[in-house]
């Protein structure tokens, strides 16, 4: 520890506290000499300091039984990242993983850690928790040193029981050393919050090879809760004094309520409206009552600019509207002057639409707005940015707004929750009570922010021996994140807008993540206007991998084209041209494992009903690297694709949670599946269409999979990076690529419905 | 507005509402019950599923009078952790719920369905069983879960 912050973990300390816990050393801390790390050991009170990143007891506690939390300012959405970040604060204090819960998403308890976020719940969350849970260690032992008195370097620790080498009859656990108080220590933070958010400490941490906890498979805690319904999520949320709300938004795209018949719910005596600007709800004690006042108010929608195109010239208008703007994010080498002396060139057009989040359920949220505070409790991602949301839309300080996290139903990016949580604010404040906002169906599907639509327009340029000479990706699409997806600003939200904010927008898109050596290569992204100005049905947010699906899509499939132009294998080719060592070893454990056979020039028979082929993908994703065989049936006559089975080799560095990464893997790919067949946001001119599961289909039980083979690659030597969305990916293309072995023609357009397989096949 | 009297999980309750709330809604407000989930409101997902004399029904599309004097059994009824439904068991062991919202769904509706069919074939089950929805994509999962429980109701 530095001087300065010695003095600063000093300086906060009560004497009380200083005496109590610590009076036996304080004589010698007059003493000169004295290791430094004794300071911080004397420092432990029975006082918790403020919440702050660079206090320790904001990362770790030890409970006066021994058993151990570490308070996570991100989120476990269902997939084991509760229990993995466990085993990592557990490994490194040397506590049985059991002791260990992990207390999430409370902005009581928690720092910004930027909640569920890009996948880095682990990659960038565990950093400090890692960090923390070894600084307590260090402190646990000094502590230990001085009461058994001997020196650190005779000390071991098992299960939170601290030993001496060579005297079995001492010992003093982590309980009896510290249970219940608190370290009052100083960590050094890098001032950041979010995702960035990083401590340094004195302690260092454990290398991968003295590993016992992390890299073993734990079951997670939240699946008995669920599958007995022995707890709720954030739908189940109930306050005393609570209304029901339901907000109540245009069915006319771009439109706004210009009369509202109060008369029209009379007969529903216990609801009442809340219109103020734009924003319109109804509230009754009843849920039922809201329900039912929702559906008969009447309300006169101002007229439709009709601002939407036509459906089916979607991408016409994407291809013809003004570009806002152009980025070239990687340019290497003289594409242009590899296309003037090319022998050949190929190029190709891919097509993807707006998607829809559509949770599970929509989103719900209980908001209570009081005189010295706001309590909200939400099924966000992002509880911290939610609270500074709140906090910004009702004017209040932030840290008059406690946000409690609570499971939402299903979440997968920027979807309706944020705004169910800035709808229940507002409500709480117009009324005075305490609101419960849930969405109905609609809410969830229509209303939601959507992944965006995109044309990607991709050439490469062949030499006279097969060799790619120039290859240019151009993504041109609407922006990403019309709206952000941290919900800490309320001008990207519905009832900011509503109420008369003026929309923030936000210009971003992306290009393929891959290791091809190209020598000429381009790789660009163009965002075209939005729709709709404010408040609209489709704006666009984040959605699990937000434009990875979009972009690898048209990337992997372009480069199976060119595998195919050049005569090469789809994977030999990949292989050949993936640079990277750890791109090329998933791609051949995807290829060994699906026991891919080259087929030459041999044809395949198409004279059957049922047409099988197989197609290779493969993506990198901020440093996952992930591969996928599928295999899939073809029905010639009903147009229906089955993905039967995938293979999946997946390299995220360290591997913490074999077992709940599996998991992950197989539920981001099903889901990529779905929006590869099915997903597609139907829309007309003044309306969304897609409103609920018949008008926005999503994959069935029929269509699941009959194997999903997982290889993982482990790496224990480098750092883990994200599993929840890289696999999302390289689904798509893998499909596409099946499809095209299947039956020797390219479908370039998601999703890949019965209606375009046998246009395509006619 | 009128009385309805029923049983919930073996408990005798009376909920005085308009006759045409749907049962979810004297579940889940009056009776402040957590399991039936709201998913869709329209039939379509299968998230607020419970037993109506055993029968698996859907419970946001129907009237609350329609379950007069009847039994409805949620999932806190079909089986508890110390005394669980093997879906239940079978569905712990494959780890199936991600976000959970719709896991009330697949264990009612499947409970129900293999009591009827207990030797049901991998494609009759996903037939069966087309119309409720997960979005977290844990569709694998749920039918290594009822493959497993049917093994253990044989």
């Amino acid at each position: 520890m530095h001087n300065k912050q010695m003095t600063a973990a000093l300086s906060g300390l009560n004497r009380r506290d200083f005496l109590g816990a610590a009076g036996g050393l304080v004589v010698s801390v007059a003493g000169v000499g004295l290791p430094r790390a004794t300071f911080a050991a004397m420092a432990v009170g029975s006082t918790k300091p403020a919440l702050a990143a660079d206090e320790l007891d904001s990362w770790v506690a030890i409970l006066p039984d021994g058993r151990v939390e570490a308070y996570y300012g991100k989120v476990d959405l269902g997939q084991s990242l509760e229990v993995a970040i466990g085993q990592i604060v557990a490994e490194e204090l040397d506590v049985a993983y059991a002791k260990v819960r992990v207390v999430m998403g409370n902005t009581a308890n928690s720092m910004n850690q930027g909640g569920a976020s890009s996948a880095l719940g682990i990659q960038a969350g565990a950093k400090p928790l890692r960090n923390a849970a070894a600084e307590a260690r260090r402190i646990l032992l000094d502590l230990a040193a001085h009461k058994l008195d001997v020196p650190v370097g005779r000390l071991s620790v098992n299960d939170g029981v601290v030993s001496v080498a060579g005297d079995a009859s001492k010992t003093v656990s982590y309980a009896e050393l510290m249970g219940g108080k608190f370290f009052n220590s100083k960590v050094e933070w890098n001032q950041k919050i979010g995702n960035p958010l990083e401590i340094k400490v004195q302690a260092k941490v454990k290398s991968p090879q003295d590993y016992k906890v992390v890299g073993q498979s734990i079951a997670r805690k939240d699946v008995a809760w669920k599958v007995f319904g022995t707890q709720g999520n954030i739908a189940d949320v109930r306050v005393p004094g609570m209304l029901h709300a339901r907000v109540i938004r245009t069915p006319v795209a771009g439109s706004v309520a210009e009369q509202v018949d109060l008369n029209s719910i009379s007969h529903i005596p216990g609801a009442r409206v809340v219109h103020e600007k734009n924003f319109l709800a109804v509230v009754a004690d009843k849920e039922w009552d809201a329900v039912k006042a929702a559906r008969d108010l009447k309300v006169t929608w101002s007229a439709s600019t009709r601002p939407l195109p036509e459906f089916a010239k979607l991408h016409d208008h994407i291809r013809q509207a003004p570009t806002v703007k152009l980025d070239e994010s990687e340019s290497r080498g003289d594409v242009a002057g590899a296309f003037k002396t090319a022998a050949r060139t190929v190029q190709a057009q891919y097509l993807w639409p707006f998607q829809s989040h559509a949770s599970m359920g929509p989103a719900s949220a209980v908001a209570h707005v009081k005189p010295d505070g706001v309590t909200l409790w939400t099924g966000t991602q992002k509880p911290h940015y939610a609270r500074d949301g709140v906090a910004n839309l009702l004017k209040v300080p932030a840290d008059s707004v406690h946000a409690i996290w609570v499971l939402g139903p299903g979440s997968y990016g920027r979807n309706d929750a944020g705004d169910a949580a800035m709808d229940a604010a507002m409500l709480s404040k117009l009324t005075g009570r305490p609101v419960r906002v849930q969405g109905m169906r609609h809410d969830g599907t229509a209303w939601d922010p959507k992944a965006p639509a995109s044309v990607h327009r991709a050439r490469a340029a062949i030499d006279a021996n097969g060799k790619i000479t120039g290859y240019d990706f151009t993504s041109r699409a609407f922006s990403r994140a019309t709206i952000e997806s941290n919900e800490s600003d309320p001008r990207d939200s519905l009832v900011g807008m509503e109420m008369g904010l003026p929309p923030k927008g936000g210009v971003t898109f992306g290009t393929p993540e891959e290791s091809y050596g190209f020598a000429n290569k381009r790789l660009a992204w163009e965002v075209i206007p939005d729709l709709i100005a404010s408040a609209s049905p489709m704006r666009t947010s984040h959605m699990r991998d937000p434009v990875g699906l979009q972009i690898q899509f048209a990337s992997e499939q372009f480069i199976d084209e060119l595998a195919y132009a050049t005569g090469t294998d789809p994977v030999a080719f990949r292989i050949e041209n993936a640079k990277e060592p750890r791109d090329q070893a998933v791609l051949q454990a995807a290829a060994d494992k699906a026991g891919w056979q080259i087929r030459g020039n041999a044809p395949r028979d198409r004279t059957g009903a049922m047409l099988k082929g197989r197609g290779i993908a493969y993506a990198r994703r901020a440093g996952t690297i992930v591969a996928v065989v599928a295999e899939i049936e073809v029905d010639r006559k009903t147009g229906r694709i089955w993905g039967r089975k995938f293979t999946v080799a997946h390299d995220c560095g360290l591997i913490v949670n074999p077992q709940g990464l599996r998991y992950t893997i197989e539920g981001a790919l099903v889901q990529a599946l779905s929006r590869t067949l099915f997903e597609e946001v139907q829309f007309a001119p003044d309306k969304v269409i897609s409103v609920d599961w018949n008008t926005y289909p999503i994959l069935s039980l029929k269509d699941a999979p009959e194997v999903v083979d997982v290889v993982l690659i482990n790496h224990p030597q480098a750092p883990s990076t994200g599993a929840g969305e890289a696999t999302c990916r390289v689904v798509p293309a893998a499909v596409a690529n099946a499809f095209y072995d299947a039956t020797g023609v390219r479908l370039r357009q998601a999703p890949m419905t019965p209606e375009r397989v046998l246009a395509v096949l006619a | 507005m009128s009385v309805t009297p029923f049983t919930v999980d073996g408990k005798k309750v009376k909920i005085d509402s308009d006759p045409q709330m749907p049962l979810l809604y004297a579940l889940r407000d009056d009776l402040k019950m957590n399991n039936p989930k709201f998913g869709c409101g329209l039939a379509q997902c299968g998230a607020c599923t419970v037993h109506l004399d055993g029968q698996a029904v859907r419970s946001c599309v129907l009237p609350v009078s329609a379950v007069k004097g009847k039994k409805v059994t949620t999932l806190a009824g079909l089986g508890t952790p110390e005394k669980p439904h093997p879906i239940q068991v079978a569905f712990v062991e494959e780890q199936v719920p991600q976000c959970g919202h719709c896991i009330n769904g697949w264990i009612m509706t499947s409970a129900a369905y293999l009591k009827q069919n207990p030797q049901a074939s991998d494609a009759q089950i996903r037939e069966a069983l087309q119309g409720l929805k997960c979005r977290c994509g844990t569709h694998v999962s749920i039918l290594r879960a009822i493959k497993r429980a049917q093994t253990q109701m044989a």
